[in-house]
């Protein structure tokens, strides 16, 4: 167990933990706040990793972006501030929906541990900003600009969807 | 370094966000989960391309792409979760409703919603 290997554990347990916490939190802001910690500890591990460009597109994207949108979407929805009972449903769809849960995680983590590639080599080169920008824009510069159309359908429909009929 | 950590912090996210996408009542608390759901999906990306040696680093250029596609996921779903707030008065998914056009102009005509 090398350095990285423990700091690796670290953010990968308050990363779980801040996402339990963020789905069972009884107060909205408080689940919103949390998911920042988990989406921010998630940053961490690819830094670790050594994915450093993916780590801070993480950060301004995840963190900076749709955080901020959760926020505004719940002041706007006029979500309770403070305890609330109304936000998980009924005891039974619970048990179930942690069955599912426990279930998928087992499944997903016993697949990926049988697929353990053992000692890998940590070759933060890779995740660099030179070499991932060069093969961005030029092995991938059409998917590039088809995710560009992609956001800017998206930012017209969500105009459209929240002005409704009004402006037809 | 050995991707053991990451790959079970990737299945225990994965089951958490499922845990907040079917337990959740509120609109917003839903997104939160799927949000959770996305990012176990993006760090398998990563995983792969830091466990391999693909010249076109296509697991780290498959993260960029899945983030800016949930990006844009999340924005409209919570366009879409205004417009229901708007057009009901509460986030709530479990209060039976009708997001139809025909059901939009009852209640824009003081009708009842069922």
């Amino acid at each position: 167990m090398t350095g990285i290997d423990v700091l690796m554990a670290a953010f990968g347990a308050l990363a779980l933990a801040s996402g339990l916490l963020a789905v069972t939190s009884r107060r909205v802001v408080h689940a919103a706040l949390w998911l920042v910690v988990s989406l921010g500890a998630i940053a961490g591990l690819y830094l670790l990793l050594g994915a450093e460009v993916i780590a801070l597109v993480q950060l301004l994207v995840y963190v900076g972006a749709v955080v901020v949108l959760v926020l505004f979407a719940l002041m706007l929805t006029r979500a309770p501030t403070g305890p609330s009972g109304d936000l998980d449903s009924p005891r039974p769809v619970k048990v179930l929906a942690g069955v599912v849960g426990a279930a998928t995680t087992v499944l997903l983590g016993a697949a990926l541990l049988a697929a353990d590639p053992g000692l890998v080599e940590r070759r933060p080169a890779r995740g660099e900003a030179l070499p991932l920008g060069e093969v961005l824009f030029a092995s991938w510069v059409l998917p590039f600009e088809l995710v560009s159309v992609l956001l800017l359908a998206a930012l017209v429909a969500a105009v459209a969807v929240s002005r409704g009929r009004e402006a037809a | 370094m050995h991707l053991t950590v990451p790959a079970l912090v990737a299945a225990g996210l994965a089951g958490i966000g499922l845990y907040g996408v079917l337990a959740r009542r509120n609109a917003v608390m839903v997104l939160v989960g799927a949000e959770l759901l996305l990012n176990a999906g993006v760090l398998l990306l990563v995983l792969t391309d830091l466990g391999g040696s693909d010249p076109l680093l296509s697991g780290q250029v498959g993260a960029l792409f899945a983030i800016t596609v949930a990006a844009a996921e999340i924005g409209l779903a919570l366009a879409v979760v205004l417009l229901l707030f708007r057009a009901t008065g509460s986030s709530d998914l479990r209060t039976p409703r009708s997001l139809g056009e025909t059901a939009r102009q009852d209640s824009a005509s003081g009708g009842e919603v069922r």
